[in-house]
């Protein structure tokens, strides 16, 4: 029975059943995100997925640097060349109308080709406004999305992930395990019949929002899908009434994995009594929710509960130890670091109009324009030179050749490098956070993004990895704890690297160092003094091979020997700052940047 | 597809509702920016407005939407050239409400060359853009936060200055183009730039709701929308009907409703006490505490419509501390209570 098989099913099983979900229905559930690095297990998942997808549903990849008028359309210039007027050709987005769409690459898609992603997921139909042409299309589709990130980081921009359904986890199923499927096509196919009868009640629309909400799902969107899961499952099992064992399935694939919080009925542990089921205090005795009983026990069980249940087993362990180790703060904190990711990949260099040119090599032909410029001249043309066999219909010169000029907006990103180590945290850290409030609020304004590291301990830490969301950046600079040795190397180091970066990126590092510049942690992590002070001038020399903009801003109370040296062996700018006077901090960095 | 979910079966999101209806009372309260969570409706709701918005006249063939009874200066060079040797043509057509699509070229928004009659027939002629087709109407910017910045520029010129000039591929065109523009993003990708965020009239925050009844009411209709548009949007005809009888209405009655001495020193002193910037402010709020009290039937503003617009009229001119997580919203809303307050 599918509730057995669903209470103790293999993470391979759930793959599978993940892919006959959404087989059954790929445009309702909009997505699967899978996470794998490519290999034998992906390529299996993906072989059965398209086994269980109708043979005639159309599938297209979409590379990772598509451009905007592949995935959406726009003019196709062979053919609007030999016609002699605009013809218009179909995005991938198009093609893919009922059908499936596989991203590759997923984590590194860049924010535009995202958003075009969401908005025709959104819209169910492309709409373009390009290249002379208006057109509507009809674009509903499901798209998995192949996502390989190996880092906490490296994931699907949120906007993608809140709109697909399933987000699947393969990286910890073995090669071996994963063998057979659940689920043969005539299953999807007869699910696919009975999908428009799938029914569900009032309850079950209770058991889910409550189950999300108790989750600390907050999108809605999530809950819809839920929804939809929880149908498809009904109409996989062949039923037309959504039961509990659907709603277990669409709580464990589709809640589950996005939990922000360990609902409180969970841990029996726990001091609180569970809030969420009034029942159960009278009719229950205080036993653990154990397995083998659990079969007698669910039916008198509000039905939310066992939906949550269901979710509770299924929570990534790690994912479980992050949230009860930090709560839910730090973890919203850190889903939400990862849109920073993202934006990198449009922001280098934008299309910014045409300029006439020739189309050498390192530059880009706007075709387009090229048309457009030579368009007027036809009549023209054509009376100039005889007619003559094979003439091609739109003559083109070279001096009607548009190059597409790109904008290279080098973005200044503003790394801080905050000492946050007992000597300094003693007195002046609080001041030093004022400071660079100050400062972000500066970057703010200049529309800089600003990235934070800090050091104490034996290690530094980058507590905020380039972003332009301030609101983020002052949460991870408020919740910066104090205290312990000073690694400035290491804190140096890890500003470096992040510099070296940001500057391959096309970007421009300036780096803000606050601290007393008294090193008493080496860059190995052992105390003393005099290894430590070394470590960190051969750091700060590193810093001034680079040639990076930098600034120190001495935080002790009296201006230090020790971090005027270090200024000067990095190349910076020494600012001592005897009275932490924000003003003169912003205006220093102002005219460093400026510099 | 013209089928959209209907405005009348959006559940919550009060300020949100109220802001757009607003902006389709009184179009120069100056548009209206939706920022805040993912999944919220926030594009549901500015789409569903354009099936709500009474039908408009226009001058029969004209590319810009002219309104037969405008001022020379209003209407585009064709009509006003028409317009002296005889009376123009109209016709009843429904406010436009453009889409803005992220990735469109800057020839489509602001209008170029029509390279079909160029290229067949050798002629240079002008083909209108989305500045064109929203003159009159709404343009919607959704994720407007990640709209490319040469756009932006396009875009802030022509909605300060109600025309749209364009020079280029030797064409020199000028036409009206007067919209309201709506915006919608998620705080997540990105800040607005404070030029852009400047230009929007009304700036509202929607959040998730958190409540468990709410919630499943979200859920269920947008279900029972996905599974039957059809049937779903019938049941809910009568209420958007009695919705669009009130923005008529109140775009009838809105010259008649007072602004009495009392409502304009309450908006001054309020806008004093946050600090906002110029007159803007207390224009927008004046004037959307004006559509408010149209909307509902009074004939003079009071505090309580005041009171209410407060947050979305000036939460986003405050001097902003963007570092200050405590918002812009708490800082009107206490603003509000000191001032209004028993």
């Amino acid at each position: 029975m599918t509730g057995e098989a669903a209470l103790g099913s293999s993470p391979w099983d759930d793959a599978t059943l993940a892919a006959a979900l959404f087989a059954t229905d790929p445009v309702g559930l909009q997505g699967v995100a899978v996470r794998a690095l490519a290999g034998p297990v992906r390529q299996v998942w993906l072989a059965l997925l398209r086994e269980l997808l109708l043979p005639e549903t159309p599938v297209r990849r979409v590379p990772l640097h598509i451009s905007d008028g592949r995935l959406l359309g726009g003019l196709d210039l062979a053919a609007t060349l030999r016609a002699g007027r605009p013809v218009a050709e179909r995005g991938l987005l198009v093609e893919a109308h009922g059908g499936v769409l596989i991203l590759a690459m997923a984590e590194r898609v860049a924010a535009t080709t995202a958003a075009h992603l969401t908005a025709a997921l959104d819209a169910g139909e492309v709409r373009l406004e390009r290249d002379g042409l208006t057109m509507r299309s009809p674009a509903r589709f499901g798209v998995v999305a192949l996502d390989e990130g190996v880092d906490e980081d490296e994931r699907l921009p949120n906007a993608l992930l809140d709109r697909f359904a399933l987000p699947l986890d393969l990286t910890a199923i073995g090669t071996r395990e994963a063998i057979g499927s659940l689920y043969v096509p005539e299953d999807v196919a007869a699910a696919r019949q009975l999908l428009p009868q799938a029914e569900a009640g009032d309850e079950a629309y209770n058991a889910l929002c409550g189950a999300a909400l108790g989750l600390g799902v907050a999108s809605l969107r999530v809950s819809v899908l839920a929804m939809r899961v929880a149908r498809a499952a009904a109409a996989l099992g062949g039923r037309t009434a959504v039961e509990e064992a659907d709603l277990a399935v669409a709580a464990r694939l589709v809640l589950a994995p996005r939990a922000t919080i360990v609902p409180p009925a969970d841990s029996p542990e726990d001091e609180e009594a569970p809030q969420p089921p009034p029942p159960s205090e009278e009719d229950e005795p205080q036993s653990q929710p154990d397995e083998s009983n659990d079969e007698s026990r669910q039916e008198d069980k509000p039905l939310e509960d066992v939906v949550l249940e269901a979710a509770q087993a299924a929570i990534p362990a790690d994912l479980l130890a992050q949230l009860m180790q930090a709560g839910q703060g730090r973890s919203r904190a850190r889903s939400a670091g990862k849109a920073g990711m993202i934006q990198q990949g449009s922001l280098r260099g934008r299309p910014a109009g045409a300029r006439r040119g020739e189309p050498r090599a390192g530059v880009r032909m706007n075709l387009v324009e090229t048309l457009r410029a030579a368009a007027p001249w036809q009549r023209v043309r054509r009376a100039e030179s005889p007619a003559r066999e094979g003439r091609p219909r739109v003559e083109v010169r070279a001096e009607d050749f548009r190059i597409t000029r790109y904008k290279q907006r080098s973005e200044t990103t503003t790394i801080f490098v905050v000492d946050a180590s007992g000597s300094s945290a003693l007195h002046r850290l609080a001041e030093a956070k004022g400071g660079v409030e100050l400062l972000l609020a500066d970057c703010y304004v200049r529309r800089d993004r600003v990235a934070l590291i800090a050091f104490r301990g034996r290690e530094a830490e980058l507590l905020l990895p380039p972003t332009r969301s301030l609101v983020r950046a002052k949460r991870s600079l408020a919740g910066l704890p104090g205290g312990g040795g000073t690694p400035l190397a290491a804190g140096l180091d890890a500003a470096t690297a992040l510099a070296d970066g940001v500057r391959r990126r096309g970007g421009t590092p300036t780096m803000i160092l606050l601290t007393d510049g008294r090193a008493n942690v080496a860059r190995d992590g052992t105390g003393g003094r005099a290894r430590a002070d070394e470590d960190a001038l051969a750091s700060a020399r590193v810093v001034r091979s680079l040639e990076l903009t930098a600034l120190l801003i001495d935080t002790s109370p009296h201006p230090q020997p020790k971090a005027e040296r270090l200024a000067q062996e990095m190349g910076a700018t020494y600012l001592p700052l005897p009275y932490a006077d924000a003003r003169t901090l912003s205006r220093a960095v102002m005219a460093v940047g400026e510099g | 597809m013209s089928v959209v979910f209907p405005f009348s079966a959006i559940v919550g999101q009060e300020e949100m509702k109220t802001s757009i209806l607003i902006a389709a009372v009184d179009p120069s309260v100056g548009g209206v920016l939706v920022f805040g969570d993912r999944g919220t409706g926030k594009s549901t709701a500015i789409r569903a407005l354009a099936a709500l918005l009474p039908k408009m006249r226009v001058v029969v063939n004209c590319a810009y939407n002219c309104d037969p009874q405008a001022s020379e200066d209003d209407l585009c060079e064709a009509c006003r050239g028409t317009r002296v040797k005889q009376t123009l043509k109209s016709r009843r057509v429904p406010v436009p409400v453009v889409d803005l699509p992220l990735g469109a070229t800057e020839d489509r928004v602001i209008g170029a060359l029509d390279l079909e009659s160029a290229l067949t027939r050798g002629e240079k002629s002008f083909e209108p853009g989305l500045l064109a087709r929203a003159h009159r109407g709404f343009l919607y910017i959704d994720e407007v936060n990640l709209l490319e910045d040469h756009l932006v520029d396009a875009l802030l010129d022509v909605a300060a200055s109600g025309e749209n000039l364009v020079e280029r591929e030797g064409l020199s065109v000028r036409h009206p183009a007067r919209f309201v523009l709506v915006g919608s993003g998620n705080p997540e990708e990105g800040e607005l730039r404070p030029q852009l965020l400047d230009r929007f009239g009304l700036s509202v925050e929607v959040k998730t709701p958190t409540d468990l009844p709410t919630r499943m009411d979200v859920v269920r209709r947008r279900d029972d929308y996905e599974r039957d548009p059809a049937a779903f949007i019938a049941r809910w005809k009568r209420k958007d009907g009695k919705i669009r009888r009130q923005i008529e209405s109140a775009r009838a009655n809105l010259s008649e409703v007072r602004v009495p001495d009392a409502a304009l020193e309450r908006a001054a002193q309020l806008c004093m006490a946050l600090g906002t910037d110029g007159l803007r402010g207390e224009l927008t709020l004046i004037r959307a505490a004006r559509a408010l009290a149209s909307l509902e039937g009074e004939d003079a503003v009071t505090d309580s419509q005041l009171q209410r617009i407060a947050a979305p009229a000036l939460r986003h001119r405050l001097r902003r501390n963007p570092l200050d997580d405590a918002g812009s919203t708490t800082r009107v809303e206490r603003a509000v209570e000191e001032l209004f307050g028993a």
